[in-house]
């Protein structure tokens, strides 16, 4: 019943969207702008059927209803209500249904917030938005259909993937990803409907796309935060990031979408850039779309890859209208979107933006060719290769360096131009604290170059960045007579993008120390232990204290107790790794448990057991810093919120 | 259908393979891994380069199941024996072939793999000179 | 719009959707072996369950594929946790018997197992035509590049690799490649060149 509500809202939408796609350049061609007015309703209307669609699904997997097809893959009446509402986007036909509807709010939000703005600009983005959002209708009606009658009934379904009901974190990676994948759909669309509306020429467009882009840039870094916390959390190795597919496929956009929230600084101030800008908008929606086609087609082997189906036909399909028409277009019209460039001097912001465009570019590249490789490969040579973690760090972490040292040097040159001297001393300031950075690394035993090399250029970065907010506050305080905290407030309100930006930089540098550290000093043991016996790792002992089974409603829980002894032999906290058996499924799921500080982590996995509790073999893992990385990424979101909600649009101005 | 049938067939055995393992409490050797911390150094690092062949992506260093585990020890035994890293890198390309080589040998192909960064940030510099020169020469 | 250009970007989008496309046909599960048509890893093996007639061995002996040289050899590995290896048993040890008294010899090598299980899972199956071995550490798996059980290799009378088979084998299989080796070996000379695959 609930099922053919939704699918009959669904097959509404996909006609309501096809109308508003034909309709929209009928309605600007033939000079009928009222037209323009059914076009928004049907992004509204799409809006509301998909909605629809959304909240039955979530109403059917929520009362059980086996009769949906959906439910009777991913339901069970044993799994707990948090996890049966969030298997929304746990397998492959609810999270299109989920991407539909993410999509269909973004539409509705840029029709909502943009529509009165005169031109033909928002008409044609809408147009664009509903393009998109009309192939995944299709793919909802047709070899995605989630709500496929199912008969007989069955009583109860295998309950979602179990490493996907195993961690809370399953709650809010995947919706922060889709926010993130799916709204850079927006400025993607706002640079097409530039193109088609002539309007490419002026900046306009970038000042729409840009605060779109920045909001999904925000989502999507957390989102790939949260990832590598939550594979962190449930896979039991003690890494964050293997460089598989699909992870890289959740990078490369985010990669274009850093160099295009830089280089749209370059054109809104100086004019220029402007064919290269809109090209890096365009292709960050075109990596979003080869990601997700990687992870649902099935051609390249992942952890993370969904089940596979006709859909990855439809995904090819459709890849292949997205690259030929944006090609099409971009390259048609380069023309008259290209301006010329100029620069005031060599030594200026602008060319440290060039230089983060290239950095991030060849590092987006490498690691494109790399995902792809095994495929190509495999067309030329006839061979199966692989392409994994030493591949992908040899080649691209030299790259990742250099950005942590531009990062220091472009917030302290000005724009425009100045003179050698004048760079020179803005440029040695940092340096100190580079120094303190490589000896501290150095004194710590840091022995690999580019280890070392990271942790001078946080040092150095994080002077350049503080100093901005330094200098602004002091200069505050001797013209307004501020106290500290106000000066501060005042300079951040005053210039939120700047001084978002900034914030965001320092994140980074947490995630960069995080992520150096923890990789160059992880150590690890793996030993059987019988209760009482003790494993100690790089100055962390842990003592075995027993071994315990626990029943729960859908899964068995196989546990291990471990006391964490202080130098002194004293007990100063407990770890409980465990192994989850569900019944769906024969693979244990690991789940390591985590000692949290400052410092770093002490990370435990249970790794087998004796069936009578009389040993466990227990790994542990000892990786510094590693909550700096999840810290950082709070306040490289902080720093994104800050940005986005900044006052009146700024001229092209040179300072 | 045979492909996948034999793809879905091999995940089966070892899925079944590790649950009655861990269920029947595998035995493992309750000797712990010898004190000799600079060998399970140059252990850990040629593992990491040696792809799981029962896992999905993983190194035999970073995946619990019990084959990589045992990959482990043949490469821990291997360097025991003063085999070099390579040498024991081609004796599993020779029984897994390519495949099982996180890094893709630097030979035929491969090289554009490992050249077209260099090229890439090379040739990058080379432009983004040409621009600023261009761009800040007087009009 | 410049079409001339445009025709030209255009282009550049062939390559990606036709690599996109041959990905279609390939399964990234799928990994040929490099083994076939090379030498077959030298094992020495313990047995520890003897089989029948011509093909036993004692219980406790080494079983060495050098012994073997001459004979079509049979490597099957196996485990007794698994489950299609229960599907292929029967065929194995039929196909073992009808070959008994030929140049071939089967060995069962049990997988990631302990002894006493295989032991058990012998006698549940109603006994095994050939002699069972066990491989400390997996070392010899891991010589023979194995992904998961089943997997069956067939060793031609030069100690080649003539065929590898992933999953349950079937007589009709086992019995096509094994004859194709048989009858490279000139009647009464057991040690005559064969040719591979």
């Amino acid at each position: 019943m609930i099922g053919n509500i939704a699918h009959s809202a669904l097959l509404v939408s996909v006609a309501v969207v096809a109308l508003g796609v034909i309709l929209t350049p009928v309605a600007i061609r033939g000079n009928r702008r009222e037209w323009l007015q059914l076009v928004y309703g049907a992004v509204y209307t799409n809006f509301l059927l998909v909605s629809i669609a959304t909240v039955s699904m979530v109403v059917a997997l929520v009362t059980h209803d086996f009769s949906v097809s959906y439910v009777a893959a991913v339901g069970s009446r044993s799994t707990p209500l948090l996890f049966t509402i969030i298997s929304l986007w746990g397998a492959l036909e609810g999270s299109i249904l989920f991407w539909a509807w993410v999509l269909a709010m973004y539409a509705a939000a840029v029709v909502w917030l943009h529509s009165r703005r005169p031109g033909d600009l928002v008409p044609y983005a809408a147009m664009t938005l509903l393009a998109v959002s009309a192939f995944f209708a299709i793919l909802l009606v047709g070899p995605a259909d989630p709500f496929r009658p199912v008969f007989p009934v069955p009583a109860d379904g295998p309950g979602p993937n179990t490493l996907l009901q195993n961690h809370i974190l399953m709650a809010v990676h995947p919706p922060l990803l889709y926010l993130g994948y799916v709204g850079m759909s927006v400025p993607f669309a706002f640079a097409i409907g530039a193109i088609i509306s002539n309007e490419a020429t002026s900046n306009e467009w970038a000042q729409l796309s840009r605060r779109w882009m920045l909001a999904s840039w925000g989502f999507l870094t957390a989102a790939i935060i949260a990832g590598m916390w939550w594979s962190y959390e449930v896979l039991g190795w003690g890494g964050y990031w293997a460089w598989d597919p699909v992870e890289n496929a959740s990078f490369l956009p985010w990669l274009t979408a850093t160099a295009y929230l830089h280089s749209v600084m370059v054109q809104e101030r100086r004019n220029m850039l402007r064919l290269w800008t809109l090209n890096l908008c365009v292709a960050t929606f075109v990596l979003t779309i080869l990601g997700t086609f990687l992870t649902r087609s099935g051609i390249l082997s992942s952890v993370h890859a969904f089940t596979t189906g006709s859909i990855g036909y439809y995904f090819l399909g459709f890849i292949g209208i997205v690259l030929v028409a944006t090609l099409v277009l971009v390259a048609g019209h380069s023309d008259r979107i290209r301006t010329p460039g100029k620069l005031g001097g060599a030594a200026s912001r602008e060319t440290v933006f060039l230089l983060n465009n290239l950095f991030l570019t060849a590092v987006m590249l490498t690691v494109l060719v790399g995902t792809l490789y095994p495929l190509i490969a495999e067309a030329l040579r006839g061979v199966k290769v692989s392409v994994g973690e030493p591949f992908f760090n040899r080649m691209t972490v030299p790259a990742m360096v250099a950005l942590i040292f531009l990062m220091g040097v472009g917030p302290s040159l000005p724009w425009g131009s100045t003179t050698i001297a004048d760079a020179r001393k803005r440029l040695t300031l940092p340096l100190i604290g580079a120094l303190i950075m490589a000896v501290i690394a150095i004194a710590v035993g840091t022995r690999s170059i580019y280890a070392i090399l990271a942790f001078t250029f946080v040092g150095y970065a994080a002077m350049g960045n503080l100093r901005e907010y330094w200098n602004g506050m002091r200069a505050r305080r001797k013209a307004h007579g501020e106290s500290w905290p106000v000066s501060l407030m005042r300079l951040v309100r005053g210039n939120r993008r700047r001084y978002g930006g900034y914030v965001a930089h320092i994140g980074i540098l947490f995630v960069a120390i995080g992520i150096t550290a923890s990789s160059t000093f992880r150590t690890e043991r793996e030993a059987t232990l019988l209760p009482g016996e003790t494993l100690t790792v790089s100055g962390k002992t842990v003592r075995l204290k027993n071994v315990w089974g626990r029943e729960e409603p859908q899964r068995s829980v196989i546990g291990a107790t471990l006391d964490i002894l202080a130098k002194d032999g004293s007990v100063t906290g407990t770890l409980e790794p465990r192994m989850n058996f569900y019944r769906v499924s024969d693979q244990p799921v690991p789940t390591p448990d985590v000692k949290s500080s400052i410092k770093g982590d002490l990370y435990v996995n249970l790794m087998a057991f004796e069936a009578n509790g009389a040993n466990a073999t227990i790994k542990v893992i000892v990786e510094p810093l590693v909550p700096w990385i999840w810290f950082g990424g709070l306040v490289i979101v902080i720093g994104s919120i800050i940005g986005m909600f900044h006052g009146g649009r700024r001229a092209a101005v040179t300072s | 259908m045979i492909k996948f049938g034999l793809a879905a067939l091999l995940s089966l055995t070892f899925v079944i393979g590790r649950a009655t393992e861990a269920q029947t409490a595998s035995p493992r050797p309750r000797a712990t891994i010898d004190a000799d911390s600079a060998l399970e150094a140059r252990t850990t690092a040629v593992a990491s380069t040696l792809r799981c062949p029962v896992c999905q992506g993983e190194s035999i260093q970073d995946s619990p199941s019990e084959l990589a585990q045992q990959m482990r020890a043949v490469v821990r035994d291997k360097l025991r024996a003063g085999e070099t890293p390579e040498q024991i890198k081609a004796y599993f390309a020779a029984r897994y072939g390519e495949w099982i080589l996180l890094e893709p040998k630097m030979t035929g192909l491969n090289v554009v793999l490992y050249v077209l960064p260099v090229v890439l940030i090379l040739g990058g510099l080379v432009i983004v000179i040409y621009l600023v020169r261009k761009w800040t020469r007087p009009v | 719009m410049n079409w001339k250009r445009s025709l030209i970007a255009l282009l550049a989008a062939v390559p990606v959707l036709a690599l996109f496309a041959f990905g279609f046909t390939r399964n990234p599960a799928e990994i040929p072996s490099p083994l076939p048509g090379r030498q077959a890893p030298e094992f020495t093996l313990a047995v520890m369950s003897p089989g029948e007639g011509a093909m036993a061995r004692t219980p406790g002996d080494t079983l060495r594929l050098a012994d073997l040289a001459g004979k079509v050899v049979v490597v099957n590995f196996w485990a007794s946790w698994c489950l299609p290896c229960r599907t292929e048993h029967a065929a194995l040890s039929e196909t073992a018997r009808h070959y008994s008294g030929t140049p071939t010899q089967f060995v069962g090598v049990l997988y990631n197992d302990e002894p006493a299980a295989g032991l058990r899972w012998i006698a549940e199956m109603g006994g095994m035509a050939y002699p069972g071995v066990t491989d400390v550490e997996s070392r010899t798996a891991i010589d023979y590049g194995l992904y998961g059980v089943p997997e069956t290799f067939i060793i031609d009378p030069s100690g080649r690799v003539a065929h590898k088979h992933l999953g349950p084998i079937t007589a009709e299989v086992l019995r096509r490649v094994i004859d194709s080796v048989l009858v490279t070996m000139a009647p009464g000379d057991t040690t005559a060149k064969s040719k591979a695959g």
